[in-house]
C-alpha cells in the first residue's frame, strides 16, 4: 500500500488529485497519536459549539409559569452567526434583568432541564474565590463566578482565534506566495524582503503595538494573530509553487494554452496545499497560545468575557488566597496545543513520502 | 567569499532600514503619544495643553514624521538612541540594565539545552525504537508542548507558594545587602532556578529530537557504512563521523533561536518579576516610550540578522563542501 501511495503523490496530476486526500486519510487513521489529538481537536470543537447548553444560567427546557421554554436551546442557535435576527429568546429570558433562578418556583409547577454546568460564564454565583465543591467542581473566580462555566466558554475564544485568526493568515499567505513563486522577478524579491522584514520583528511588538492602537477585543486580537502569522505560510507557498511550477505537468498544462491564473489556482495550489497544511495546523496552535499569553497580560479577552488566559491571570493575581483557577487553565492550554501538536506531526509524516519510503 | 559577505551585508542593511521605518510608523501610528500620557493627570485644561505643547516640542514630536526620523537615524549613526520619554534616563543605560538579566538567564539555559538535550540526542539515535528512545522522545514531547509561561504559574504556585520552595519574584529577595556574599550569590542563585527553567524545558525537547533526526539521516550515509567496514570502534564511527557531520542543521537552528532567546520573554519577565528585556519593553510600549522601543526593535533585529548571517559563515566552516562563490 505504501508503494502505491508513494507514487500517487509523487506524480500528482490532475486524476490523482481526488484520491489524494483520500489515501492521506488512510494513512493518518493508522498513527494512534495523531488519532488521539484529532480526537481531542474534535471534542474541544464540540464543548465550544455546544457551549451553550454545556454551561447556561437558564436552562434547556423548561415549563416556567405555564408556558414551555428552551433558552439554552436558542443561545446553541445563536452560535451561527446572523440567526440571531430570524429566532430570538422569548419575552421574560431576553431581559438582562431576568433572573430565572429566583423566578423559579415549582409549587406553581415550574420544572427545568438544566445545563450540565447550571451556571452562565458571568453570572454571579456564589462567594469570590470559593475553592471547589460540589456545586462549583472548579471553585469560582475572584468576582464569584463559576470558573467551570468560565472554562467551557473560554474554549470558545480559543477555537475561535486559533482557526479565523489562521484562517486570515492562509488567505495572505497564499496570495503572497503564490505571487511570489509564480511571478517571481521584482514581485519576487520585494515579497521576499517585506517577509524578511517582518520576521525580523519581535513578533510580540508588533501585535502589541497593533492592540495599542486598537481596542483590545478578541476579534482584533485575532486579525492582529492573522496578521503576524501569515509570513510562514507564504514562505512555504512560495517554496513548493516555486518546486511545482517546473514539474512536467505544469509545463503540460502551460503549453496546452493555460492562463497563468488558472495555472497557479487548478494545478499548482492545490499540490501546494498540504505541506500548507501541516503548517496551519502548528500555528492554530500558537495562535491558541499567544491568546492565551495576550488575554494574560490584558490585551486580550476583557472582563467580564472568559477565556483561558483570563482566567489563568485570576489565579495568578489571587495566587496565595485562591490557587485553583490555575491548574484548570493550564490543563486546558496544554491539551489544546498538545493534540494541535499531534495532529500536524501525523499530517506532516503522512504527507512527506520521503519519511514514508524510510518507514516502509 | 568577500563578495558574498559584502553583498549579504547590503542586503542586511537594507533590512534593517526597512525595519527601523515601518517600526517608527507603526509607532508614531499608535494613538495616544507620550507628551498626552504624562499629562493626562493634569486637571487644569489650559495648563494640561501648555504642558502638552511644550513636551510634544522638547520630544520633537511636533515635527513631521520623516523629520523625526531623520533625526533618529542621525543619532544613531554616532551611537546615540537619545533619552527616554518616560524617565529622562538615556536608553542606552536602561538596556544596559536590563542586559544582564536576560542575557544571563539566555545563556545558562542555552549552555543547559545543548549540555542535556546533546547525550539525549545521540543515545536515542544509536537506540532507535528502543525503550529509552520511546519513553524519552514521547516523554520530551509532551514538555514541548507545555508552554513555557504555563509551567511558569504552575511552578509558581506548587513550588513557589503552596510548598514554597524557591523564590518566584524578582532577582533579589528583601534584604539582599545585608545578606554576606555567599548568601548573596545561594540567594541569587535561587532566584535563577524557576525562571531558567521555563526558558529551557521547551528547548530540551526540540534540541534532542533535532540531534537524534539529523543523526539518524547522517548514519545512513555511506561513508558511516565505510568507517564501520574499515574497522573503527563505535564510539568513534558515532562522535567523530556522524555527529560532527550532523552539526550544520544544528547551527542553523541555533541561529534562528538564539536571536528570540535574547529577546526574553515578556510574558515569563513579567510573570516572574524580572527586570529584563521584555518586561523592559512592555513597559515601554504601555508608557509609549518611543526611543526605547525603537532602541530595541533595532537592537532585536540587528541580532536576527547578525546571527543568521554568522551562522550562514559557520557552514562553510563546518563543512568545506559548501562555497559561497556563485
Amino acid at each position: 500500500m505504501a508503494t502505491e501511495a508513494t507514487t500517487n503523490t509523487t506524480t500528482g496530476g490532475a486524476p490523482a488529485a481526488r484520491s489524494y486526500w483520500h489515501i492521506t486519510w488512510r494513512r493518518f487513521r493508522g498513527h494512534r497519536l495523531g488519532m488521539v489529538g484529532l480526537c481531542v481537536v474534535a471534542v474541544l470543537f464540540l464543548v465550544a459549539f455546544l457551549s451553550p447548553i454545556l454551561a447556561n444560567e437558564q436552562p434547556i427546557l423548561c415549563r416556567f409559569d405555564g408556558g414551555i421554554y428552551y433558552p439554552a436551546v436558542v443561545d446553541l442557535v445563536h452560535q451561527v452567526p446572523g440567526t440571531s435576527l430570524i429566532i430570538q429568546k422569548q419575552r421574560p429570558y431576553r431581559l438582562a434583568t431576568f433572573d430565572f433562578k429566583r423566578e423559579f418556583d415549582p409549587e406553581r409547577g415550574d420544572w427545568a432541564l438544566w445545563t450540565p454546568v447550571r451556571y452562565g460564564p458571568r453570572e454571579i454565583a456564589a462567594e469570590p474565590l470559593a475553592g471547589p465543591s460540589s456545586r462549583h467542581w472548579l471553585g469560582t473566580d475572584q468576582s464569584g463566578r463559576d470558573v467551570l462555566s468560565r472554562m467551557v466558554h473560554g474554549t470558545v475564544v480559543s477555537m475561535k482565534v486559533g482557526f479565523l485568526s489562521m484562517g486570515i493568515a492562509v488567505i495572505l499567505g497564499l496570495v503572497f506566495g503564490c505571487i511570489a513563486g509564480y511571478a517571481g522577478g521584482i514581485a519576487d524579491l520585494v515579497i521576499s524582503r517585506f517577509i524578511e522584514v517582518v520576521q525580523c520583528f519581535p513578533a510580540f511588538f508588533l501585535i502589541l503595538a497593533v492592540l495599542a492602537w486598537f481596542p483590545p477585543s478578541i476579534e482584533n486580537v485575532m486579525i492582529v494573530i492573522g496578521l503576524t502569522r501569515w509570513v510562514g505560510i507564504a514562505r512555504f507557498a512560495r517554496g513548493e509553487i516555486l518546486r511545482i511550477r517546473e514539474t512536467d505537468y505544469a509545463l503540460a498544462a502551460r503549453s496546452l494554452g493555460v492562463r497563468p491564473a488558472q495555472l497557479v489556482l487548478r494545478h499548482l495550489l492545490p499540490n501546494a496545499l498540504a505541506p500548507v497544511l501541516v503548517s496551519v495546523t502548528f500555528g492554530i496552535a500558537v495562535s491558541i497560545l499567544i491568546e492565551a499569553g495576550l488575554s494574560w497580560l490584558g490585551f486580550g479577552v476583557q472582563p467580564p468575557d472568559a477565556s483561558w488566559g483570563t482566567i489563568l491571570r485570576s489565579g495568578y493575581e489571587n495566587l496565595f488566597t485562591a490557587g485553583h483557577m490555575i491548574p484548570p487553565a493550564c490543563v486546558a492550554i496544554f491539551l489544546a496545543v498538545l493534540s494541535f501538536n499531534l495532529v500536524g506531526d501525523t499530517l506532516r509524516d503522512v504527507i512527506d513520502p520521503r519519511l514514508q519510503a524510510e518507514r516502509a | 567569499m568577500l563578495s558574498y559577505i559584502l553583498r549579504r551585508l547590503a542586503t542586511g542593511l537594507v533590512t534593517l532600514f526597512g525595519i527601523s521605518v515601518i517600526s517608527f510608523f507603526i509607532i508614531q501610528l499608535v494613538p495616544g503619544d507620550p507628551a498626552q500620557i504624562q499629562t493626562s493627570q493634569i486637571a487644569d485644561a489650559a495648563v494640561s495643553e501648555r504642558v502638552y505643547q511644550q513636551l510634544r516640542e522638547l520630544y520633537g514630536l511636533d515635527k513631521p514624521i520623516p523629520v523625526q526620523y531623520a533625526n533618529w537615524v542621525g543619532k544613531l549613526v554616532v551611537g546615540d538612541f537619545g533619552s527616554s520619554f518616560h524617565d529622562g534616563r538615556r536608553v542606552s543605560a536602561k538596556i544596559g540594565e536590563a542586559l544582564w538579566p536576560t542575557l544571563s538567564v539566555a545563556l545558562l539555559s542555552f549552555m543547559l539545552t545543548l549540555i542535556i538535550s546533546t547525550p539525549i540526542g545521540i543515545y536515542s539515535a544509536l537506540r532507535q525504537g528502543g525503550g529509552f528512545d520511546r519513553s524519552v522522545s514521547t516523554g520530551l514531547y509532551m514538555l514541548y508542548s507545555v508552554p513555557n509561561y504555563v509551567a511558569g504559574m504552575l511552578l509558581i504556585l506548587y513550588l513557589g507558594v503552596k510548598w514554597d520552595l524557591l523564590p518566584f519574584r524578582g532577582m533579589r529577595s528583601d534584604g539582599y545587602d545585608e545578606m554576606t556574599t555567599l548568601g548573596q550569590m545561594w540567594d541569587l542563585a535561587q532566584h535563577y532556578v524557576l525562571i531558567t527553567f521555563c526558558f529551557t524545558f521547551g528547548n530540551l525537547a526540540y534540541y534532542s529530537r533535532f540531534i537524534r533526526q539529523n543523526l539518524l539521516e547522517v548514519v545512513r550515509q555511506d561513508y558511516i557504512r565505510t568507517a564501520r567496514a574499515k574497522g573503527l570502534g563505535e564510539r568513534s564511527v558515532v562522535l567523530k563521523h556522524a555527529f560532527t557531520n550532523s552539526l550544520i542543521p544544528l547551527i542553523s537552528l541555533i541561529g534562528l533561536t538564539l536571536p528570540f532567546v535574547l529577546g526574553g520573554s515578556v510574558i515569563l519577565e513579567y510573570m516572574f518579576n524580572w527586570p529584563g528585556l521584555g518586561r523592559l519593553y512592555f513597559e515601554s510600549v504601555l508608557q509609549r516610550d518611543y526611543p526605547t522601543i525603537m532602541a530595541l526593535n533595532f537592537i532585536t533585529a540587528l541580532l536576527v540578522l547578525g546571527i543568521t548571517f554568522i551562522a550562514d559563515l559557520t557552514y562553510g566552516l563546518v563543512d568545506p563542501r559548501i562555497s559561497y562563490e556563485k
